[in-house]
């Protein structure tokens, strides 16, 4: 498993989720924090493409052995593409929880709703 | 933080599962260790080699006195006078309307003592059930002893090798116990050849000061300290009840699948209903399952056309989603499919024979 780190280039949902923003296009994932919480990860069924996610609504889940927990989308969009290799490797979302444990990509319907995210600073200070 | 939060009991060993890094989470009252480096392995662990879990968290009744054995006969399903001295059995303790109260190993170290092990969750209403049918009896005494012991289980296929280097003396066999004397003599204990897990192991009733002594002892001897998730992976694959969740007082024993630890010609409290249940059948069953669909059912997940999944996990050592779930009769022999709704999925699964795991698998 991975050290705990919140890379400076994402935006970041209190529910502890990430979006990496690309003009109108972002990819959201969970954070380190909300995959050591969930523990070993073992069950991630993609959402459906051009599913419409709504920012602070669950659009997945994610299984550990013990529990099932909701995923929130930190903005609204649809989505347009989904990572189709967690399905087979689950683990790959405690291993790199930034990287290639990303979830889904998203064609935002709202430029301005990421201006009510937080930065790794201010997420970290709400980790306590 | 709720008021409960802030009253959770701790183990002797709680210093020692902090110190480990373990992730610790309310349960039954305590703070306990859920997993330390991580329920697959400590899963792996078990199957492998050896675990070590704190179970403390468990209560303990003691019953003596010359009527202690013929109270016991009364009150606990199984044949208590079965039950020898250095013995261990396994029964329910049931209302008079069949309801599973709990269910619960007992020890008899002595001819006229005998040791119960409660869950958690249901020790403060065990001791008040003891107590109330012991009430007026003057020749049995009813013990809280809780407090007594702290406890261990170290399970795995290398646990008796590990204890046995820690202790003068003869471990007992299955379903027997016996009084060890530990860590070169200095620690009574009392082993029994019990577990929850599927492998075999021991189950060690230590005082609690010398308790973090043994733990560390078996530690570094190499045996793996497990949390309460591979505690029920592991218990899941042999499917052992979980009290709560396979069974509460609302299912009596026939339904549960436990009617073996039934003796009803005892004349046991609920004998009479656990016959009836016996001869005339019961609406449900409750069957073991393994997903044919991918994906995890859970407690709670209505199963379609009658039923509700009781316990549910993925199994780390078959790699699928398994569970047990209380079912239509009919439809709760091994082989028969069904549909389980997993949060508005809906997930395809079948009976399987019990237990979902074993050894030569």
């Amino acid at each position: 498993m991975a050290d705990a780190s919140y890379p400076p280039e994402l935006r970041y949902h209190p529910e502890h989720d990430w979006a990496r923003i690309d003009a109108d296009i972002a990819t959201f994932g969970i954070t380190w924090y909300a995959q050591d919480t969930l523990g070993e990860v073992v069950f991630f069924e993609p959402p459906e493409v051009g599913k419409t996610v709504a920012a602070g609504e669950p659009y997945t889940e994610v299984e550990s052995v013990k529990a099932v927990s909701d995923v929130v989308a930190p903005l609204s969009g649809e989505i347009v593409e989904v990572n189709e290799a967690l399905s087979d490797a689950p683990e790959t979302i405690n291993d790199d929880p930034y990287g290639a444990g990303w979830m889904v990509k998203v064609r935002l319907s709202d430029a301005g709703e990421a201006e009510g995210l937080l930065s790794a600073e201010a997420y970290q200070a709400e980790l306590g | 933080m709720s008021a409960a939060e802030n009253t959770l009991a701790r183990t002797v060993l709680h210093g020692r599962h902090a110190a480990l890094g373990a992730r610790l989470v309310p349960f039954a009252g305590f703070e306990m260790p859920v997993q330390y480096a991580g329920v697959r392995e400590e899963h792996a662990a078990v199957r492998t080699g050896a675990g070590v879990f704190d179970v403390s968290h468990m209560g303990e009744i003691e019953t003596r006195g010359p009527g202690a054995g013929a109270f016991l006969q009364r009150i606990l399903s199984n044949d208590v006078d079965r039950l020898e001295p250095g013995g261990a059995q396994y029964a329910l303790l049931c209302r008079e309307d069949g309801g599973i109260l709990d269910d619960l190993f007992t020890y008899r170290p002595g001819p006229e003592r005998y040791l119960t092990v409660t869950n958690a969750s249901n020790h403060e209403k065990d001791l008040a059930w003891f107590r109330r049918q012991a009430a007026g009896r003057a020749d049995v005494k009813v013990v809280d002893a809780h407090s007594r012991y702290a406890m261990l289980a170290v399970q795995g296929p290398d646990a008796r090798g590990h204890v046995e280097r820690l202790a003068d003396g003869r471990l007992p066999p299955r379903f027997r116990t016996a009084e060890l004397r530990l860590l070169g003599g200095g620690v009574a204990a009392l082993a029994s050849g019990t577990g929850y897990t599927g492998e075999d192991g021991v189950e060690l009733l230590l005082p609690p000061a010398d308790a973090g002594e043994v733990w560390d002892a078996l530690l570094d001897d190499g045996v793996t300290p497990c949390g309460l998730a591979a505690r029920d992976t592991l218990r899941l694959e042999v499917c052992f009840h979980l009290y709560g969740n396979d069974m509460d007082e609302t299912r009596n024993p026939i339904e549960a699948g436990l009617g073996w630890a039934c003796r009803e010609e005892t004349e046991f409290v609920g004998a009479e209903a656990v016959a009836a249940a016996r001869t005339e059948g019961t609406a449900e069953r409750l069957a073991a399952f393994v997903l044919t669909d991918p994906g995890i059912a859970r407690p709670g997940n209505p199963v379609e056309g009658g039923g509700v999944v009781t316990s549910g996990t993925l199994s780390p050592c078959l790699g699928v989603g398994i569970g047990m779930a209380y079912l239509p009769a009919a439809r709760a022999e091994p082989g028969t499919p069904f549909a389980i709704d997993v949060r508005g999925r809906t997930r395809a699964a079948e009976v399987a024979v019990k237990p979902l795991y074993r050894k030569d698998t």
